[in-house]
């Protein structure tokens, strides 16, 4: 088991080094230090002392193991349009994002299982037939459609529903702004999160069915209706806790579309997050801004992927085993 | 000719098929939008890239059965005085145009990384696999959106809009090959230990030959499968890329770009911007994933999960 953390955790230092790799070179090739400093307005001669005291004609190679260091204390430059520490610009965004994978979470996680699990156990059932077919017209429709239609129907054409922002927040701790806690932040809230649970829910719908499925042909449940032990403990305690754990690890990688999902929500909703963040900082070509949003993404989705991966270790050791192949 | 007819009207898929009302609209549907869009040229009323037939005091024409319409216009027209149904049909064209080519790019380098890790094994294979793992682990349209967007910073806006097509096409054709590459290898070790590969390698042939006539031909029916359903990513991926406004330019709009342009003219009421290709985009994605299921269903292959 020690040794399968340790493997783990070397390729997740690997993964962030290809990553920061990547976006060190993006900001090599694209960026330009000195604009973001001191604006257009300053002569040749000044910009080419200011570029050999901060050492941009340096190789390559050392400056970006100068990026790495700086990296580690937590600096990946500063924004060029916030005037500001990139890092502390995400770190300003990120609450807003986390409020809404959150709420969409819960969502996901409420109506996914019992869906899920009643579409697995029934098969054959109209209302399952339905959940299906409704599932695979949810996968059909892109997340900014969702999105815009809600703002027609209930902002536009009924006016009941805000339709951009957050609304009021209340100031937490740190660089925690929640919308949780006031009645117009909850109400900004709930069409984003409308919007993003109608992509995930029909996706885990459709993997807990699947994956359910499966475990219900195996020879464990066979046995178990046999010995005559009650329907709902076969399908609850036997099943389905069988069922989770490939859900977890595929619901790991649904991580990564989440992001990409929150990003184009939160585009429509104009959700001060850090997918918004991310839209405006392409537009405005920020380049660190851009680099620093990457190498934070990478670092979190990292971070859950191997954590997600070593729970799954410690609870499956059939996959400790296969890894060491 | 004959021969084959008969025995594709024996076959088991086609039994299904002619069973199987669902399968049977959805690839009526689709073959009814793929005519529309080749031919879109020949039956759309005009051709919305050329500037000389809009006029701008035609925007936001709503639908012809609404008051203002006019019956020039069938859908209404755009925020530029453009005709809403040429408009759609051409974007269409460009919006399967992308997602064919992402998909040929996706099949090609995956099914070539797949054949070669499969076959040959060992580190190579360990080192191969890894690399789809850690992209896959990221989602493709995530990785599809930073590299689009790393693209349109280093080669500025303007060249980017100039490139669009290819470099969408390579984005996610890029951003999707381990799809491919999981399956052909899982199914190339399912092929690898039987008897006529060994035969082949009896005769003599080298391994190039055994991997893409022998082996490859006996790995098609997962890769039809999750080709349909790749079919459908790509679209959807484009459309979300160019909603982003990092894909097409709204002067050679994809279905993407016009709900992108669209969505700022709804609160002014122009619905039909954004809705019209919403529908068209939804239903040429639906039908894509409901015979993409049927496939699944019938030829029911190993297929990797996630």
């Amino acid at each position: 088991m020690f040794a399968f953390i340790i493997r783990r955790f070397f390729q997740a230092i690997f993964v962030m080094f290809l990553i920061s790799l990547i976006g060190f070179s993006i900001q090599h090739q694209i960026g330009d230090p000195i604009r973001d400093l001191v604006g257009i307005s300053v002569s040749k001669a000044e910009r080419e002392a200011l570029r050999d005291k901060l050492g941009l004609n340096d190789p390559f190679l050392v400056q970006y193991l100068r990026f790495i260091k700086k990296a580690l204390h937590g600096d990946l430059g500063r924004s060029f349009f916030y005037k500001k520490p990139a890092v502390e610009v995400i770190l300003s965004k990120a609450p807003a994002t986390l409020e809404l994978v959150f709420v969409t979470s819960i969502l996901v996680i409420i109506f996914s299982i019992p869906l899920g699990i009643y579409c697995a156990i029934f098969p054959k059932k109209i209302i399952s037939r339905l959940i299906m077919g409704i599932s695979i017209i949810g996968v059909s429709i892109p997340v900014f459609l969702t999105a815009i239609m809600l703002i027609y129907i209930f902002s536009i054409k009924l006016g009941i529903m805000p339709s951009f922002g957050r609304g009021q927040t209340v100031h937490i701790f740190g660089y925690w702004d929640s919308g949780l806690f006031t009645l117009d932040g909850l109400k900004h809230l709930v069409m984003p999160s409308i919007a993003l649970t109608s992509i995930m829910l029909p996706l885990f719908v459709r993997l807990i069915r699947a994956e359910m499925m499966e475990v219900l042909e195996s020879e464990y449940i066979r046995f178990a209706w046999a010995k005559g032990l009650h329907p709902w403990r076969i399908w609850l305690v036997h099943a389905f806790k069988n069922t989770l754990l490939p859900v977890i690890t595929v619901g790991g990688v649904q991580l990564g579309s989440l992001i990409a999902f929150t990003i184009l929500t939160e585009t429509v909703f104009q959700w001060q997050g850090l997918g918004f963040l991310f839209v405006e900082a392409v537009e405005r070509a920020d380049t660190t801004l851009l680099v620093a949003y990457l190498i934070f993404v990478g670092f979190v989705f990292v971070c859950i992927n191997t954590i997600v991966d070593i729970i799954y270790g410690l609870v499956n050791p059939m996959v400790r085993v296969i890894g060491k192949k | 000719m004959q021969h084959l007819w008969s025995r594709l009207k024996q076959s088991y898929i086609f039994h299904s098929f002619i069973h199987d009302k669902v399968a049977i609209i959805s690839s009526i549907i689709l073959i009814i939008l793929l005519l529309a869009g080749l031919l879109a040229p020949y039956i759309a009323p005009y051709n919305p890239y050329n500037t000389a037939n809009i006029d701008i005091m035609d925007a936001e024409t709503p639908p012809m059965w609404m008051e203002g319409g006019s019956a020039k216009f069938i859908l209404g027209t755009d925020d530029q005085g453009r005709d809403m149904l040429s408009t759609m049909l051409y974007g269409m064209r460009v919006s399967l145009l992308i997602g064919l080519g992402a998909v040929m790019v996706q099949a090609l380098l995956g099914i070539t990384i797949g054949l070669i890790a499969g076959y040959f094994g060992g580190k190579l294979d360990n080192l191969l696999m890894r690399l789809a793992d850690v992209q896959l682990s990221f989602s493709t349209l995530m990785v599809a959106i930073f590299m689009s967007a790393i693209f349109q910073t280093f080669f500025g806006i303007k060249q980017y809009e100039e490139m669009a097509i290819p470099f969408l096409i390579i984005v996610i054709g890029l951003a999707e090959w381990p799809q491919y590459a999981r399956t052909v290898r899982a199914s190339v070790l399912a092929e690898k230990k039987k008897e006529y590969v060994e035969a082949a390698k009896v005769i003599g042939f080298n391994a190039g030959k055994i991997m893409w006539k022998h082996i490859l031909p006996n790995t098609l029916s997962p890769v039809l499968v999750i080709s349909t359903i790749q079919v459908a990513n790509a679209i959807m991926s484009e459309a979300a890329l160019s909603f982003l406004g990092l894909g097409m330019p709204v002067t050679k709009p994809s279905l993407g770009s016009l709900i992108n342009a669209g969505f700022e003219y709804i609160f002014s009421g122009s619905w039909w911007i954004t809705i019209f290709p919403g529908i068209l985009l939804v239903v040429l994605i639906l039908v894509i994933n409901l015979l993409g299921d049927w496939l699944r269903d019938v030829l029911n292959p190993k297929l990797y999960k996630g």
